[in-house]
């Protein structure tokens, strides 16, 4: 019997994201933590393939891994010591945040697996991008120009943040 | 792949993660990494109920853009005030912000 090729790659695709998102708290450099939220991230943008989710499998990719993975890696270049990177990335009380973080996933799976969630039938689609750019500028349009006008608020004050201070 | 519960396994995975990085992490890009994490598995989860439950209407999508946008937001004005905070205290770790006025 041949198995299925596309749940072959499924799994490892969670895998990956697994493997990846754990090497990002865990990892004692800070560039490797960087580095590996960039798997992270193609990961769950492979994710949304599978959901049928072409749009924002896009955008994620150009948003999250062009946009801010490169601000984030920006950042770690410009705040941090590169001479001494085992000291870049320290932890600390990680015996209680493990235990902590352990009880909060068996509730999480505990909710997951107890609840009767109600599936609709499985259609499967064609593009979303039309349906989306419709929603945006019908339903969604107050929100949509209150995310703008956020957006330029960020812009403006993350330019007055980092400025020389000239007085 | 045809299981709502396996996606929603995978983002609390992230979740979880996500929180630990914050609760342990001492430098402020680290824990903005958690931030992301989490930011992330918020978004699986309104795409993957979006797609299980009724996939005619995409209002789960138009949530999720909402969310990469403020994390795209919330991303340039925390590394923003992490650069003040090196140039003000010489460090990113956050317990050594201690004094309003530095």
């Amino acid at each position: 019997m041949i198995p299925d090729l596309g749940q072959i790659l499924f799994y490892s695709i969670l895998f990956l994201i697994v493997l990846s998102s754990y090497w990002v708290v865990m990892s004692p450099n800070l560039l490797h933590s960087a580095v590996s939220l960039l798997f992270t991230l193609f990961g769950v943008a492979a994710l949304y393939v599978y959901l049928y989710a072409d749009f924002i499998a896009a955008s994620q990719v150009i948003i999250y891994v062009g946009g801010i993975l490169v601000l984030i890696i920006f950042g770690v270049m410009l705040t941090n010591n590169i001479d001494d990177p085992k000291l870049s990335n320290q932890s600390q009380n990680q015996l209680i945040a493990g235990v902590f973080c352990f009880i909060l996933l068996v509730f999480q799976f505990q909710i997951i697996f107890n609840t009767n969630w109600n599936v609709g039938s499985l259609v499967s689609r064609d593009s979303t991008v039309n349906d989306i750019g419709n929603m945006l500028l019908n339903k969604y349009l107050l929100p949509f120009e209150v995310v703008s006008v956020l957006l330029l608020a960020a812009l403006i004050g993350a330019a007055m943040l980092s400025r020389k201070k000239t007085d | 792949m045809n299981y709502l519960e396996s996606y929603l396994v995978i983002s609390a995975i992230l979740f979880t993660f996500g929180i630990f990085a914050v609760i342990t992490r001492k430098n402020a890009v680290a824990i903005l990494m958690g931030i992301e994490l989490i930011l992330n598995s918020a978004n699986v989860n309104f795409i993957a109920f979006n797609r299980f439950g009724n996939f005619n209407v995409l209002d789960g999508h138009i949530f999720s853009i909402f969310v990469v946008v403020l994390a795209a937001a919330e991303a340039a004005i925390a590394l923003a005030i992490i650069i003040n905070l090196f140039k003000n205290i010489g460090t990113v770790n956050v317990d050594e912000a201690k004094e309003l006025q530095g």
